[in-house]
Order: C-alpha cells, then structure tokens, then sequence
C-alpha cells in the first residue's frame, strides 16, 4: 500500500470546463441508471486531463454529480496511484517504470539522468515545468527501459534518447510517442521474422468458410 | 521458418502492428468472416467446442474457458441480466501482450466479445482496461464505433442479436486484475476483492451473473470456432493445448512478442525468436517463465524445458502468462527479487492484515539480504513468513508475493548466503542487524 493523502494548498472552488463536462455525461450513459457510481474513476481521470491534478472542491463536485458519499470518492482517489494529488509539472509528467522487467535492462539509468535533469523524485522541478515519478509496471515489459510522459508510451530508451525527450518539451515541442531504438512496435529488434506469409493479407482469409463440425440443420 | 508455428496458424496476424487496425483490414485478415454462422450453431455448441479445444484462460490461472462458461445459469432471470467483464488490466511485471491485442488486432477481440457474450447470454459487455493504456483505449474506442456503424454489434445488428461492448478503464492498481477487485473497481469503488463464494457467475457485477475472461482467451474464441476445435486443440501437448503469445523480456538478444505453439521447448523459444540469451547460452542464469508472480527456474533445469501450463508446475513454477523474464549472469538475482517485492509493497490493497504487513516486511528484508545487512538465520525466518502469507488472505495476491521469493531461496539460496557473509567479512563488529525488519 501506498499512503497517499490531498496537498496541504487547495483551490478555494472548482469547475467542470464544458468539455469535460460533456465527456463526463458520455460515460455516465455507459453504465445502468442507477449505477452512476461506476463512472467515477473515468471522471476523476478526465478532471485530472483538465488540470494535472485532482484537488479538493473537485472531488466535492463530483460527489454530488454521482450522488455518491463524498468519503467515497475521497477512498477512491487515494486508492488509484493514478491520480496526482497535487501539481504536476507543466511540460511533462514523466513517469518511469522500475519494475524488474524494466530494472534489468537499465531503468536506474534512466532514473539517474531524471534525478539530474529534473531533481527530485515527486516533486516538481524548480521552473514549474517537470515531474518525475519511479511507478510500477506499466505493461511494455518487451520495449524496457520505457517511460510514460504525460498519455504516451516512450520505449526502448537509453538516458541519451530520454535526456533528448527532456529537452524537447522543456523546449515546447511534444516528442513522437513509441519506440527509440527504430523498432516498430513489439516486434524484435531489426524486423519481424514471423507474420512474413502474404497469403495471411491477400484477403483470401475472408473467403466465405464453413464452419467446420457445425451441427446439420434440423 | 523460426520456431514451431507457421504464419498461416498464427490467430493474431497484425500483432506488430504492421497493418491497420481497422476494420476493413481486420476483415481482410479474416475477422468477422462467418460470424453468424458461428452463431447460428448455438450457445451450447460454442461452449462444448470452446471444451473441446482445450483452450486455458490466457490471464494466468489456466483454467479451462468453456467449463467456466458453463457456470453460468442456464435461463435469464427477471431484473438479474447477464454480463461478459474482459480483464484487460494487464499488469502483471512481464506481460504486454493484451495491449498489442487491443491496439492492433481490436476486431479480433470484439468479434470475440460477441461470440462469448451470446454463450452467456449476456447482452452487455465491458472491457476493464488499466488507466495507464491510454493509446490502446483510443483504439479500442474507434474500433467499437467502426463496428456500431457497421452493425456488426447493437441494436438490431446484423448477427441478430443486440449487444453493446463499453470501454471501461481504471487508474492504476495492480489488484484489479483480480476478477472480483475488478468488479469493485468497475462498480466505482477500491479495488478490493471480495470473498468467494459467491462467485461471480452467481453474483458478480451489480450483483448479476457475470464471467470475467483475459482479452486473448476472448480474442482467439472466433478463429477457433472457425478454423475448428481439433484444429487449436492439435498444437502442444495433451492438456496444454492451442498458440500463445509468449512476451520475453530481460536479457535476451532482441525481446518481442511472438505468437507460438504451446510446449515449445523454452530454448527453441528464445533462440529462434530472440536471438537468444544475451552473451549465449551458457550465460543463463535464472528465468522467470510466466510473470513475476512465479517462482524463477535456475538454467540447469531450462535445457529441455516445455513452455506450457503443466511442465512448469511440475517445477513448482508456472506458465501464468506466459511472460518469460530472463536473467543473465550479470544479475543481482536478490536484488532482482527485492524489486519485485517492492511491487507487491505497493500494489497489496490494504484488506487482508498478512499480506498488508506482510509484503511490507518481506521487502525490507529482501533490501537488507541484498545489501548483504541481514543475519543469516533471517533466510529461514523469511521462508517462514512467506508460509504464512500464502494461502491466508482472500486473494491470490499474497501467494503472488510470496513466490518469487520462495523460488529465489529455493534455487539461489548459497547465493544469499555468500552475500551476506561478504558483507561481514572484514568487519569485526558486525552485530548482523538482527530482527531489525520485525518492527
């Protein structure tokens, strides 16, 4: 477990932006009526899209909108390490995976070079513009050492291709999500060496079949 | 050919990510080809086929898809509708093989979606995906509305029978990926799971029958239905049967993903694929066949080694997800393991008292074998501890973080030793920082 608790400085109010508002209705509709509550993670997140971060009177809003207990929302946004209770750097949340997987091919590297660029871990950085974080398995074990910088994956990095990424969006640009080694995706490195048969794409796969050991027709 | 499975038996045909995703590509690919025809046999022919393919659920456990399927009640009561629950939080520290399903192949999976909910009888579907996956959800999204405007699924859609597919995401927790914590989690509560019975084809979410499946046990359903179950049931061994996507990451060459037959033997695996391990083969040094949660096999025990489900338990290890985590000489095993550990420090959700306290305390004392601090008999009281976790909490978490380090004693235990004693050497006061940890 983690203990995980709201900043000390809050906002005084909070507001949902139109658009947010929208897409909260949007997932609303996806769940039974008398299930509201069920939309509550993907609110919180879309609040977290709004500003950064979740703050108090956000979470109050909520509450009422699901017409959920305010304690309620408060457990789940502390349980979810996804959601940053407090601010967040402006130009990039920098989220570095340190599970074994990850670990074993150099993400202490990667986390030396955020320490040396940014500075502390979970705190933002002197200008306002950087957070880095050490989180936990982020599910692109094959493409280790990787990073999620804001919504997107950065993958097979080395502290040369991260410490570029850093520059770029301290210099305003928003580096290409994906991999840094030339590989397109999870395939290994130098080109797939399965999935080469042309007859798997000609379309010949979607010629009528029979179904085969169908039951016969009564 | 590299490996044992040709490209025309290979179920996920865009699992780079070569081709579009979309669904007239899919459709060229072969999905969505006689759907209804699928259907059209029946829910209980679907599962009995389903059986016959012997098909394990992909999301770790390895019980069979279609028995569980068959728990599900046979009529649909009034007020109590029946709902199919995808797991894809995939988290587990090894796997990413859900994602390239979900990003590359999403019709497959939809498709699939389809097919398992009409066996159900369910008319309604969400797919749990883990808020970190946010390129995939996209995806994902965009894909369910290619199909709404297709009528491929909806009201009135062209199989002729309604059914509505929803994104869901959470924010997060490892423990969602527990069928029951994912329920909570989706029903807009912690994650936290609950205790079984009821199970959740008598009560699962809202309180409705419902089943939970991993995303590639769901997305393989229709290409079997369509290529046959003797077709999937006739690659591996007795028992272990269909393809699998393997993930190998670690020390190997070049890691990828790469659909294979099951009970490919494990160096086949890595050499054909991978380039093998870094710095050869006589480098091996430990692997960790099926996600972190397993215990690791030393290299001596690797030579001739099947990948599937019942050679692995027979080593007291397992195929889980079949994320195969390699490791070379050069690493610090202990500290590998502490790592792994601290995961699941951070990932235990706070309701059973033994893996709450326990996991905490089994890291702190994995950092202190690592570093070399601890007493020697501290190993046996580990060990001890580990006992006393595993099977004494409502979910299998604690089981997961117990062993990888019963694994690491088991095989590596000289190596603790060795670490600690090189610690004190040339130290005269050593006083072994005793039973620190137990605070």
């Amino acid at each position: 477990m983690s203990v995980r608790r709201l900043a000390k400085e809050q906002p005084a109010s909070w507001d949902f932006a139109p658009v947010t508002l929208e897409k909260a209705h949007w997932w609303i509709s996806k769940y039974p009526q008398s299930r509201k509550q069920s939309a509550v993670i993907p609110i919180l997140w879309l609040i977290q899209k709004q500003d950064g971060w979740v703050c108090e009177p956000a979470i109050r809003k909520l509450a009422a909108m699901l017409e959920m207990p305010v304690i309620r929302v408060l457990e789940v946004v502390t349980f979810y390490t996804m959601f940053q209770l407090e601010p967040v750097g402006k130009a990039a949340l920098i989220q570095v995976c340190g599970t074994t997987p990850c670990m074993l091919r150099g993400a202490g590297d990667l986390m030396k070079l955020c320490a040396d660029k940014i500075g502390h871990k979970d705190h933002i950085s002197a200008d306002g513009l950087f957070t880095w974080q050490e989180v936990e398995c982020l599910g692109a074990c094959v493409n280790a050492p990787m990073a999620q910088i804001n919504d997107y994956y950065y993958e097979d990095l080395t502290p040369q291709t991260l410490g570029q990424i850093i520059d770029d969006f301290r210099a305003g640009k928003a580096p290409k999500p994906g991999s840094y080694a030339g590989r397109h995706t999870c395939e290994p490195a130098g080109g797939a060496t399965t999935l080469t048969d042309p007859a798997l794409y000609d379309g010949s796969k979607a010629a009528p079949v029979k179904i085969p050991n169908a039951p016969e027709p009564a | 050919m590299v490996g044992i499975l040709e490209d025309k038996d290979r179920i996920f045909t865009n699992l780079y990510g070569l081709h579009d995703p979309g669904l007239e590509a899919a459709k060229q690919r072969g999905a969505w080809n006689a759907t209804k025809d699928i259907l059209s046999c029946g829910r209980d022919w679907i599962i009995n086929n389903t059986k016959a393919s012997g098909l394990r659920g992909r999301g770790g456990a390895g019980f069979s898809t279609g028995l569980k399927w068959s728990f599900m009640p046979k009529e649909v009561r009034e007020g109590r509708p029946h709902y199919l629950v995808v797991n894809a939080d995939e988290s587990e520290p090894g796997t990413c093989k859900d994602r390239e399903i979900m990003r590359h192949d999403p019709h497959l999976f939809i498709e699939g979606c389809l097919v398992a909910s009409f066996a159900m009888q369910a008319h309604a579907c969400y797919i749990y995906v883990r808020g970190e996956y946010v390129r995939e959800r996209e995806v994902m999204e965009a894909a369910i509305k290619e199909a709404y405007e297709a009528k491929l699924i909806g009201k009135d859609n062209i199989h002729g029978y309604d059914f509505d597919v929803y994104m869901h995401h959470g924010a997060g927790a490892y423990i969602c990926g527990e069928e029951t914590a994912l329920l909570e989690s989706l029903e807009g509560k912690k994650g936290q799971p609950r205790l079984k019975p009821p199970f959740p084809a008598g009560a699962g979410l809202y309180g409705c029958p419902t089943t939970v499946n991993n995303v590639e046990s769901i997305a393989v359903v229709p290409t079997i239905l369509r290529r046959g179950a003797a077709w999937f049931a006739g690659f591996g061994r007795p028992n272990n049967t269909g393809t699998k996507l393997f993930c190998i990451s670690g020390h190997v060459e070049r890691p990828c993903n790469v659909e294979e037959a099951m009970s490919i033997p494990f160096r086949q695996l890595l050499e054909d694929h991978c380039g093998g391990v870094r710095g050869g083969w006589g480098n091996l040094k430990a692997v960790i066949p099926g996600g972190s949660s397993v215990r690791m096999i030393p290299a001596e025990q690797c030579e001739d080694l099947p990948m599937d489900f019942d050679a692995l338990s027979a080593l007291k290890s397992g195929l889980g997800t079949a994320a195969v985590i390699v490791m070379d000489k050069s690493t610090d095993l202990i500290k590998a393991i502490a790592r792994i550990s601290y995961f699941y420090k951070h990932e235990s959700c706070g309701q059973c008292t033994p893996c709450r306290e326990g996991t905490g305390w089994m890291w702190r004392v994995m950092e202190r074998m690592a570093s070399g601090e601890a007493d020697p008999k501290e190993i046996d009281m580990l060990l001890e501890v580990t006992t006393q976790i595993e099977g004494h909490t409502i979910c299998a978490l604690g089981d997961a973080a117990a062993w990888p380090i019963q694994g690491l004693i088991r095989h590596f235990r000289p190596e603790i030793e060795a670490r600690i004693a090189q610690y004190r050497s040339g130290k005269p006061h050593v006083q072994g920082a005793t039973l620190a940890a137990a605070e």
